[in-house]
């Protein structure tokens, strides 16, 4: 008995301490100016839709969020396409120096960015890439590598080798029993590791910042961390702006709450 | 494996290569080849605008300057401070959370997915809403606290300690269920019989937890202690968006600085210095705690 309230306490706390303060940004992005102004400021909303309108209009918000989207989607695309043959690799091959390169890659998921920034702004500026969206997708796949191929490694590890083996025998080569007996296999790890560098790929601000300076370029992080009003902050806009950039998350986790977990944890076990 | 493989070795040893080699040039150009080249910059003189002035060698000219610059030096004050603290308090919070979602009850999996929801914020998002919350006139926090008392409303993030402490609080709320996550992965492969012993020679909640739990959960909270520490020494998002180093220094975290330097002043000797200290600092914390993970693991394999 003790126990169970106990745990109540417990899911109560967690799940409040989690979701109240994102709460009041939400209520904010449904108040009016004069609501958000009052003193004390009001606690419940009208319902008003303005914020939602000037953040959509006079904020350009629908232009982040397009950017946003076709960074995070390249990026994901791409980083698959480079990790799943090399993590296969890894997994299964005779590949010399394996477990220097499975160090390197852990080394590198954990290189601070700024190591990284300043050469990358060079390397940029001869390639023709600052203020292209494709300049900013290039170091994410390389900063979302290590992570991809760490997942889909110790994921193609658990599946059974017996299949990939009579295949052998037959006389498939490597590509042909990745593509035709372990990748079908391994569509959970492959949607987990998509998930995780979707989410990267979305939330990610400091190379943004730096790789893009044009308003037209800019991802949702950047155009939300550089908001700014006329005269004063206006909050009722950012946190409608806020809310429209973490929607798509909140569904993320809701559907695949599962698969995040596992995928976490999956390095963890392994490590 | 048994019997010879009909497809020729050299010809698998290719594609081998073919399958390696992509996912290693991309990370050899943005990630290896950078860390080298800052480090080659940091052993020059170059300002970002005057070209007439070149890139003259000074060794480690730099290098001796940080170590005098006392901004440097409260920043790494400030880094360090930031890193304990949150870390510690993130992994007490995992721990607690990831002891609930470890228990079987209904909708759990709905709770997993409302914790996971600060983990899966914009950091950039949750600093302003944690900047909002804390705002001297329109904030939760004032009006939580003081209602309609107007004339008390305090403007929390003008005092420095407080606006640290904001900064760690907004961190630990965001980052807690990650550290949770790795947690939980450790709870589940404590094997169930191990508790029903314990609690057939009578054993409390609380001595069970103490005596079982926590010592096995070892590697993995030192995992946890990794990871968590290694993100909080890149901390960059919650102060630029939160308080920009300020007040006074008192957010001023080496992250932030190696940024101003860098690219706000444009001393590209001297900023790319200030990265590769960081970054030493970090991959000499790393291979200590890996070292140290990689023990606790062969105690465990040898209990």
């Amino acid at each position: 008995m003790k126990g169970r309230l106990l745990l109540a306490t417990g899911i109560l706390a967690t799940v409040g301490l989690s979701l109240l303060p994102f709460l009041w940004f939400v209520l904010t992005s449904f108040k009016s100016q004069t609501e958000i102004e009052a003193a004390p400021p009001a606690w419940w909303p009208s319902g008003s839709l303005e914020f939602y309108r000037a953040a959509l209009f006079d904020h350009h918000l629908f232009n982040y969020a397009w950017n946003s989207a076709l960074v995070a989607g390249s990026t994901t695309l791409l980083a698959l396409l480079f990790a799943i043959p090399a993590a296969y690799a890894l997994a299964r091959l005779t590949v010399p120096g394996k477990q220097g390169i499975l160090a390197l890659l852990l080394c590198v998921s954990m290189f601070p960015q700024m190591a990284i920034a300043g050469p990358i702004w060079r390397l940029l500026d001869s390639l023709g890439g600052l203020n292209q969206r494709w300049g900013l997708v290039l170091p994410y796949v390389a900063l979302t590598l290590p992570l991809a191929i760490w997942i889909l490694a110790s994921f193609f590890k658990e599946l059974p080798p017996e299949l990939e083996d009579a295949a052998r025998v037959d006389g498939c080569g490597p590509w042909s029993i990745l593509f035709r007996i372990t990748l079908p296999l391994a569509t959970p790890g492959i949607f987990t590791a998509a998930i995780l560098i979707l989410i990267y790929a979305w939330n990610e601000f400091f190379f943004a910042l730096l790789i893009l300076t044009q308003p037209e370029q800019q991802t949702l992080p950047v155009g939300i961390a550089l908001f700014q009003g006329e005269f004063t902050m206006p909050w009722g806009e950012l946190a409608a702006a806020s809310v429209v950039a973490t929607l798509p998350l909140i569904g993320v986790v809701l559907l695949c709450q599962r698969w995040i977990v596992s995928g976490l944890s999956a390095g963890a076990v392994k490590g | 494996m048994t019997g010879a493989p009909p497809v020729p070795r050299r010809r698998e040893g290719l594609a081998t290569w073919a399958m390696v080699a992509p996912a290693l040039a991309i990370t050899m150009v943005f990630a290896l080849y950078p860390v080298v080249d800052s480090l080659w910059l940091s052993l020059h003189d170059i300002f970002v605008g005057i070209p007439q002035l070149g890139s003259p060698f000074v060794g480690f000219e730099n290098y001796i300057a940080l170590f005098r610059d006392p901004v440097a030096r409260q920043a790494l004050v400030v880094t360090l401070a930031f890193v304990i603290l949150s870390t510690l308090l993130e992994l007490a919070c995992g721990l607690i959370i990831a002891l609930v979602i470890h228990e079987q009850f209904q909708g759990r999996g709905l709770v997993r997915a409302a914790i996971l929801i600060p983990w899966a914020i914009p950091t950039v998002v949750a600093s302003q809403l944690w900047r909002y919350i804390f705002n001297d006139q329109y904030g939760f926090a004032n009006l939580l606290l003081f209602g309609d008392r107007v004339t008390d409303y305090i403007p929390w993030l003008a005092y420095p300690s407080v606006a640290f402490a904001v900064v760690v609080l907004a961190d630990v709320w965001k980052t807690s269920s990650f550290a949770a996550l790795l947690i939980l992965a450790g709870l589940q492969v404590i094997p169930r019989d191990l508790y029903d012993a314990a609690r057939v020679d009578g054993a409390t909640m609380w001595q069970r937890f103490w005596h079982i739990t926590l010592p096995l959960l070892k590697p993995a909270l030192l995992l946890a202690l990794l990871f968590r520490t290694m993100d909080a020494f890149r901390v960059f998002d919650l102060v630029f968006v939160m308080t920009q180093g300020g007040p006074g220094d008192a957010t001023q975290v080496l992250q932030y600085y190696g940024y101003q330097t860098l690219f706000t002043e444009g001393r590209v000797g001297y900023g790319s210095a200030v990265s590769v200290t960081v970054f030493l600092m970090i991959m000499a914390l790393s291979l200590t705690y890996l070292r140290a993970i990689g023990s606790s693991l062969l105690e465990r394999r040898r209990a």
